[in-house]
């Protein structure tokens, strides 16, 4: 009761943020106090949302460093945005939308499942650069892939249009390293925080299952997991086939937020994939809320460091040295449990908090403070119910 | 078959060029046992500050060449002091993303430095070529001097590590840290020491392929880095052997596939390639296999 509780509330609180996050944005935007550049970064925030807790799925719960995800990002932009090119074409943006996402996703997980057989039996740092070899794979196919369409069905090329031999009135969608153009643009971000709430559903659902456990436990012994008969390949693999499909939907609101779609080392290459594993590590391993505020916060600063001109993503990388240290650093992380202790002792629980620990570092300590105060309570519970059982029992001895 | 072998040496030189930078990761992890990211841009670095050195200045190519180390050398010792040694126990994933972070730190301090255009680097190597078979196959200088210089480094570093008592050092350590420190091996000592290591080689690397392939920009180490790093992994990552090797089968195949394949798809062949061996051999070629116990 106490576990079902705590997981509930702290899964509303997530709920919760993203919510508000949207009330804010949208009162912003009607009453005109948005700036055009931040405008143009709602749809962008919510697909990384939507990429860091996918991706978290795999690497926090499944326990797999994956460097590839970008390459089902790109498989669900690239296969919604032909969807769009052909059979979209003059659909309803909602109806386009709902599809779209389903194609998307569908491929993607297809994927995700032919990539996982393979990679899912190898282990540690092999398993990463194999997922970021995938990573490259598909983006350099797609650079190299024509594909075209006329009464006969699709023509699929690896050199050029001409070998597409298409017969006249044949429409060329894909054109190998120019990608497709002419999507209709139609990506909201109401649709992307429809889509960060989906995901938030599936992948929160999803830990707190029996499901979800069978993998955490894979994660954290797979022989005992094993040894109890818990199929540990295929919980990886269910894992790793939902965060593929999730990645997929990310890309779908990504092609449907351009006019063009290119497959370029920027957009869907390791560099991407890296970008996304920064938004995991920083907001907490297995921490579905910190990946969220990690892909807000990392999102919006080379933006708000704009006036910093060229200087911009040398502080940015600089931050993101530093807030690796202060967290992870042994000494810093055993010195910051002391100051917190001394803290609490005064009664003042984490409102010294060292400066330097500094935004993101915010977020699990209010967690921890939160999941403390519920444990409390629960223990409290547990401790309310015992003295009520023990003096029913005194009770029944009386009566006897 | 004349141009069959000018693709192969061509691949064996670029192979060369991969298994240098590999040997800086694969040491790296076997003692660190982390992946240093930041690896491909000292290489960038290491080609700036030659290109600095004989190009502007107009100096010796040879000082070029050692000066280069030198800073790389400093650099390596630097970056491992501020950024990785505050990390040590910290989870590996944490190292990973402070290694990024140093990555783009590097990138962006060059492009800061020298601009955004690229550079075009003069060949430090200007020798003439080498013309075999009547001159149907001719062999460039710089792919001499890289063939020899990496075979140079082969045999150094594998003396250096089976000979010395830092060479030693560096074995106990990545065999067992905790082990080593019991038998009195400075392990912080020892891993700077490998750091220097990687990151002089680094810059040998980084002259080569920018005497082969002239465009020097910010993000010139980055692809490199992350194909020798996937070279290192081929080989079995922590053997220096399987890096030399691994380097040399990447650069090949990646050649011969932008010949007689396609040139945008070199790169997928590469690593589908990788990931076929990987299959095969789950921990590399020369990869020790891991038991998992109880």
């Amino acid at each position: 009761m106490s576990y079902r509780s705590k997981t509930f509330k702290s899964n509303m609180i997530t709920y919760g943020l993203v919510a508000v996050f949207y009330i804010i944005c949208e009162a912003m935007l009607k009453s005109g106090h948005m700036s055009s550049l931040m405008q143009g970064l709602l749809v962008p925030l919510c697909y990384y949302m939507v990429l860091a807790v996918s991706l978290n799925l795999v690497v926090g719960i499944s326990g797999e460093l994956s460097l590839g995800h970008a390459g089902f990002m790109c498989i669900g932009a690239f296969s919604s945005a032909v969807f769009a090119s052909t059979a979209g074409k003059g659909m309803a943006d909602v109806p386009e939308l709902i599809i779209a996402l389903i194609i998307g996703a569908a491929f993607a997980a297809l994927f995700g499942f032919l990539i996982g057989i393979p990679v899912l039996r190898l282990r540690g740092d092999y398993l990463a650069i194999a997922t970021l070899a995938f990573g490259e794979i598909i983006k350099n196919v797609i650079n190299a892939v024509y594909l075209g369409v006329d009464s006969h069905g699709m023509h699929v090329s690896l050199k050029d249009v001409k070998s597409l031999h298409l017969e006249d009135g044949g429409q060329v969608i894909i054109k190998g390293a120019q990608g497709i153009g002419k999507l209709p643009r139609n990506a909201t971000f109401t649709l992307g925080i429809i889509l960060v709430f989906l995901t938030l559903f599936i992948v929160l659902n999803l830990v707190n299952s029996r499901q979800g456990r069978a993998i955490m436990a894979a994660r954290d012994n797979r022989i005992a997991a094993e040894s109890v008969g818990l199929s540990v390949s295929r919980y990886k693999m269910t894992a790793f086939v939902i965060s593929a499909a999730l990645a997929g939907m990310a890309g779908v609101l990504y092609s449907h937020n351009l006019a063009n779609l290119q497959a370029t080392s920027k957009n869907f290459g390791y560099n991407q994939s890296i970008l996304i594993l920064v938004f995991v590590v920083l907001g907490g391993i297995g921490n579905m809320r910190g990946s969220l505020i990690a892909a807000f916060l990392l999102t919006l600063l080379p933006e708000k460091l704009r006036f910093l001109s060229n200087y911009r993503m040398l502080i940015y990388a600089v931050v993101l040295i530093a807030m690796m240290i202060v967290n992870s650093s042994p000494k810093i992380v055993a010195w910051r449990k002391v100051m917190a202790e001394k803290y609490f002792k005064r009664g003042k629980a984490g409102i010294d908090e060292p400066e330097a620990a500094a935004a993101a570092e915010h977020v699990p300590t209010v967690d921890e403070a939160a999941s403390e105060i519920t444990a409390d309570l629960a223990a409290a519970e547990k401790e309310a119910a015992r003295i009520d059982e023990h003096e029913a029992d005194n009770n029944a001895e009386k009566e006897d | 078959m004349a141009s069959f072998l000018t693709y192969l040496i061509s691949g064996i030189s670029l192979g060369a060029v991969y298994a240098i930078i590999a040997l800086g990761y694969t040491m790296v992890y076997g003692i660190a046992k982390m992946l240093n990211f930041a690896h491909g841009d000292v290489i960038m670095i290491g080609a700036y500050v030659a290109f600095l050195i004989f190009s502007t200045l107009g100096l010796n190519p040879i000082l070029a060449v050692i000066v280069s180390m030198l800073a790389c050398t400093v650099l390596g010792i630097t970056i491992e002091r501020i950024a990785y040694k505050p990390l040590r126990g910290a989870s590996s994933l944490s190292v990973l993303i402070t290694a990024i972070g140093v990555s783009y730190f590097l990138q962006n301090s060059a492009l800061l430095i020298f601009g955004a255009d690229s550079k075009t680097f003069t060949s430090l190597v200007s020798f003439p070529p080498i013309k075999l078979m009547g001159g149907s196959v001719v062999i460039s200088s710089v792919t001499i001097v890289t063939i020899l210089a990496s075979v140079i480094i082969m045999i150094a570093l594998t003396t250096f590590i089976n000979k010395t008592r830092t060479g030693q050092a560096m074995l106990a350590v990545s065999a067992d840290k905790g082990a080593a420190t019991l038998m009195g091996i400075d392990v912080n000592r020892t891993i700077a020491i490998t750091f220097a290591i990687g990151s002089a080689l680094a810059a040998i690397a980084g002259i080569l392929l920018c005497s082969a392939y002239p465009a020097l920009s910010s993000t010139t180490g980055a692809m490199p880095g992350i194909k020798a790093f996937t070279a290192a992994v081929f080989g079995g990552i922590g053997s220096i052997p399987g890096a030399m090797i691994g380097g040399l089968v990447m650069g090949i195949i990646e050649n011969l596939s932008k010949a007689y394949i396609s040139s945008q798809l070199a790169d997928a062949i590469v690593f589908g390639v990788l990931i076929v061996v990987l299959l095969v051999k789950p921990t590399g070629l020369m990869g020790k296999k891991i038991q998992e116990k109880v």
